[in-house]
């Protein structure tokens, strides 16, 4: 049966494959740009749901009082807390190319177990005040070595002796299994006791707090908690879980996924009009041919059947060289970038979004030819062809 | 044999599955074919009957072998097999050489064999032609007519067929001629 829809589909070889391209295309855009918002939400796909963020009620960039972290530890149903600050960096001429956080090593690695160190290297982040780790894409992008001095100004934080240049000690990389998660570790993290000492103002204050709670469904509550414990004071809070405020964190680029989502619609509703009239030809064409197949005691079922096998064959072809397209010039692409973008990589999600959304599209665009076909009387189909 | 517009083709579509009547009976070999549902008369007809056009009908994009194996789809045999009594049909109709042809690659009379070999592939008792002979030329026809006669006398099918052609009839070995919804008797040939 299969060599007979296999068959019927290429009748028309340039048609069919004219059509196959379109879906092709269509595919491979929805697979990288799948893999562009997967890049963007790998914030919030990465978040943990026992993390909150704690930041200042009004704005992230207000600083909120290192004291805050006892009284929030106090909180019920808090576990850990760690603090990170923004640094500002400013690597060779490159502003902003990638983050640089003042955290306490041991606090800040222990509330992000996703993230690997080696464990002597995690050792000597925690012995060294003048110590920094770094995110392995960065170690490669810039080929720095563990051991070397890192040179890093700061378009924030003077020294104390005015200068905005700060110079760390490399003494570890900080990697991820989970390629979403590794999107999150192209960051420098210092110490923040040299930091915070060696800094012009701004000391005993720091960006944020990351919170561990005990049960991910107190979350609300705790954070209203930890809100409440500073209301009225110089120094409120907004708390918020991970997810939340990575969500809106990426937002402030823009709505990457409704983007996405308007995009492909427009795509697939084309490829939608496309398929279904070729398809509807096709059939139109056919019509004698699938009358003798009847004929010769194919039933009505079978030759629907056989009909909207074609549309599913023809889209599922499209559909899984365009994504296997998608996927292999992926890598390219993130070479392209230098490491500037978060990873890009197809997802197993994204795959089975393609599946269904072929399957989808099979039935809209196979299943009104399939039913004439299926409901055809073979004697007037035949008189057609007489 | 009849006029055109007697009902030639629509007594042959009742008689052989293709249409059901809108009043009065069926029997073919016994069976009350007008009253079986649509599923099981598709599976009366690829039991029972094998269909020859004037037009031959051959889906073009398949080999004349594939064309032949049609109606062995609908079975459990293996790929194997179906190949093999596909090619008994072709041999049987003179065309095993041409298996791997498509239909535009033969001759009117070629495809015409095909056909009556995809007629005859699942071994059919009746088989209903539809002006078998209309498309071809006289030496071909001819040929037909023969093929179909030693289909009928040495393998035993029942053969129905409407025709113009009073020569085509000669060959039958009964006639009957239908004028005005009537079935009159005609003289007996072959």
């Amino acid at each position: 049966m299969i060599h007979l829809v296999w068959a019927q589909l290429f009748r028309k070889k340039t048609r069919t494959v004219l059509t196959l391209l379109s879906v092709i295309i269509a595919f491979l855009l929805f697979g990288l740009l799948q893999a562009v918002q997967v890049a963007f939400e790998s914030g919030a796909d990465a978040a943990d749901a026992r993390r909150l963020l704690t930041t200042a009620r009004y704005s992230i960039i207000e600083p909120l009082p290192m004291a805050h972290a006892r009284v929030i530890e106090r909180v019920p149903g808090v576990v850990g807390v760690a603090s990170a600050d923004w640094f500002g960096a400013k690597y060779q001429n490159e502003s902003n190319a990638f983050a640089v956080f003042a955290v306490d090593p041991a606090r800040y690695l222990d509330m992000y177990p996703e993230f690997r160190v080696p464990a002597a290297q995690r050792e000597a982040f925690e012995a060294t005040r003048t110590g920094a780790i770094a995110g392995r894409r960065l170690v490669e992008r810039y080929g720095w070595t563990v051991g070397q001095k890192l040179p890093i100004a700061s378009e924030i934080h003077a020294k104390t002796d005015g200068s905005l240049n700060w110079e760390f000690d490399l003494v570890g990389v900080l990697d991820a299994e989970d390629p979403a998660v590794q999107a999150n570790t192209d960051m420098v993290l210092i110490n923040v006791a040299y930091f915070d000492e060696a800094r012009q103002s701004g000391r005993g204050k720091t960006g944020w707090y990351i919170v561990r709670i005990a049960d991910s469904s107190q979350s609300r509550a705790i954070s209203a908690e930890i809100d409440r414990m500073f209301a009225n004071s110089p120094d409120e809070t907004k708390t918020q879980p991970e997810k939340e405020f990575a969500i809106g964190f990426a937002r402030q680029i823009g709505d990457i996924g409704a983007l996405v989502t308007r995009i492909l619609i427009a795509v697939f509703f084309t490829i939608l009009l496309l398929t279904g009239n070729t398809m509807a030809q096709a059939i139109r064409e056919r019509i004698p041919e699938l009358a003798v197949l009847k004929t010769v005691g194919f039933s009505d079922r079978v030759v629907t059947l056989l009909v909207l096998g074609e549309a599913l064959l023809l889209l599922a072809l499209g559909a899984a060289l365009g994504m296997l397209t998608a996927v292999s010039v992926l890598p390219a692409l993130n070479g392209k970038t230098g490491g500037r973008f978060p990873p890009l990589f197809v997802d197993a999600e994204t795959w089975l979004l393609a599946a269904l959304i072929t399957l989808a599209l099979a039935l809209v665009v196979g299943l009104p030819p399939a039913i004439r076909v299926g409901r055809l009387r073979i004697v007037d189909a035949l008189a057609g062809h007489r | 044999m009849g006029p055109s517009g007697s009902g030639k083709t629509t007594l042959l579509n009742l008689i052989g599955g293709l249409d059901t009547p809108t009043a009065g009976t069926i029997a073919v070999d016994g069976q009350r074919i007008d009253q079986l549902g649509a599923g099981d008369l598709a599976r009366w007809r690829a039991a029972t009957v094998g269909f020859v056009f004037q037009f031959y009908n051959l889906l073009p994009v398949l080999s004349a072998q594939r064309n032949v194996e049609l109606p062995l789809l609908l079975t459990s045999l293996s790929a194997g097999e179906r190949r093999r009594r596909a090619l008994i049909a072709l041999t049987l109709v003179g065309l095993a050489d041409r298996a791997s042809h498509k239909p535009k690659e033969l001759s009117g009379g070629q495809e015409q064999r095909v056909a009556i070999a995809r007629a005859i592939v699942s071994d059919p008792t009746l088989l209903v032609c539809d002006e078998p002979t209309g498309d071809l030329d006289r030496a071909t026809a001819h040929e037909i007519m023969l093929l179909l006669q030693m289909l009928n006398r040495e393998h035993g099918k029942t053969i129905v067929m409407v025709t113009h052609d009073p020569k085509a009839a000669e060959y039958a070995q009964r006639s009957l001629h239908l004028d005005k919804g009537t079935l009159a008797p005609a003289a007996a040939t072959a």
